[in-house]
């Protein structure tokens, strides 16, 4: 990779998180949103504290995907065509558009997890031993997320389809994510197990890297 | 000695959307340092046009030439960063000031930094370089799309309907960059419906009817 690739990848994901600074949809909407869905789980299915520490690990994960959903949709409504005209007349390499997009929502993607794993520790009393796990499914979940966000929204716009189409593309396609994120923390000081999970999710992170790079092109062509 | 490369060169080019053709049989040639003014009525196909000599609507037949490449080949992609587009609606993005607006396509296009507060003082917007673009009038928008082109320094501007939502003195402006790409041996091709307005900044004209460029 270049110089001028990584220039752009970087002016891209600059530009999203400057945006995101600005608009405050993750940190004023996503985030508490995200905390009240935590929520909203002790009270429906009552405050027993071996039950909420065994789904404790899942909701975090789910509420993590179903938001990370969220995320990508938002970010496939906020270009209009003018700017994406703007942005392939100014020259950029599309596999540099999807890294840049790619970077910037999964950062916002881990830091929607930092937060939402401490709002879990807290509301659930989580087991904090051999979270150091975590150091790692955190941003492979977020940089998988955000692949497949970015993806399906590219998707998206070419097909003319709208955001609707996005969360059915990225739903069942975050699955392996999901599983992969909540069974490496389950299985953690089982017989290590874990690390088979994690190969799963690093499995699914490259194939979304490898998708994305390919279809990059053709895709900013025909939206 | 020959004559330099139309920098737009379509000969018998059509274009169609689904069952709807757009343009038919299209013959346009601009030659460095002209300018040359499309003119129309509404859904003549002078914004179609445009996307196709920008590279971004690929034409359904017939021979397409922009800047010596041929718009049927992968170079086409090679050509855009030489290429400069104002369209009807603003391309900016609200959140991000004008500043930085500026700032973000200086980035992309590998332009020293510096040069978009210069572009942005050129056009007049100097003191309002802060000002997010969500907040700006569309006048404003549209003189920092001007502001961009001065500091991406376009071959070949396409400008959409140029006079839209614009005070005297930013038409004055317009006129500045069109003199501007002409003088480095570039050239313009702008589309309106508005003969009059448009016709001190161009040197030639034709009419978009039915699909198609009358000269």
């Amino acid at each position: 990779m270049s110089d001028h690739f990584w220039r752009q990848a970087l002016a891209v994901a600059r530009r999203d998180l400057d945006r995101e600074r600005h608009s405050g949809e993750v940190a004023w909407v996503t985030i508490p949103f995200g905390a009240i869905a935590l929520l909203l789980v002790p009270l429906a299915v009552g405050i027993n504290q071996d039950v909420l520490e065994r789904i404790g690990t899942g909701m975090l994960f789910v509420v993590v995907m179903l938001f990370g959903v969220l995320t990508a949709v938002r970010r496939t409504n906020i270009e209009t065509p003018a700017q994406r005209d703007a942005i392939a007349l100014l020259g950029v390499d599309p596999v540099a558009e999807f890294t840049g997009k790619s970077m910037a929502t999964a950062v916002l993607l881990l830091v929607f997890e930092v937060v939402m794993g401490a709002v879990a520790v807290a509301l659930y009393g989580l087991d904090l031993s051999g979270w150091g796990w975590m150091v790692l499914v955190m941003p492979l979940t977020a940089i998988g997320l955000a692949e497949l966000g970015t993806l399906s929204g590219a998707i998206a716009a070419s097909v003319q389809a709208g955001p609707a189409l996005v969360p059915l593309l990225v739903t069942p396609l975050a699955v392996p994510l999901l599983l992969g994120a909540t069974q490496t923390v389950e299985s953690i000081g089982g017989d290590g197990g874990n690390l088979s999970w994690l190969i799963l999710m690093v499995i699914v992170v490259l194939v979304l890297a490898i998708v994305g790079v390919i279809t990059a092109r053709p895709l900013q062509e025909t939206r | 000695m020959t004559a330099p490369h139309p920098h737009v060169d379509f000969s018998g080019v059509a274009v169609r959307i689904g069952l709807a053709t757009i343009l038919r049989d299209v013959d346009l040639a601009v030659a460095p340092g002209e300018s040359v003014g499309l003119f129309g009525s509404n859904g003549a196909g002078k914004t179609t046009l445009l996307r196709v000599i920008a590279t971004l609507l690929r034409p359904s037949g017939g021979r397409a030439y922009v800047l010596g490449t041929d718009l049927d080949s992968q170079d086409r992609f090679d050509i855009r960063p030489r290429l400069g587009l104002i369209g009807h609606l603003p391309a900016l993005y609200p959140e991000l000031s004008l500043l930085g607006n500026l700032e973000f396509s200086a980035r992309i296009a590998g332009v020293p930094i510096p040069a978009a507060r210069k572009a942005l003082e050129t056009v007049g917007l100097g003191l309002a370089a802060d000002r997010r673009a969500g907040e700006a009038s569309h006048g404003m928008q549209r003189r920092v799309e001007f502001a961009r082109e001065i500091m991406l320094e376009p071959d070949l501007l396409l400008l959409d309907e140029p006079h839209s939502a614009l005070d005297p003195s930013a038409i004055e402006l317009v006129e500045h960059i069109v003199a501007g790409v002409l003088e480095r041996s570039g050239a313009v091709v702008l589309v309106s419906h508005d003969v009059a307005r448009v016709a001190p900044m161009v040197t030639r004209t034709a009419e978009l009817a039915g699909g198609t460029v009358n000269e």
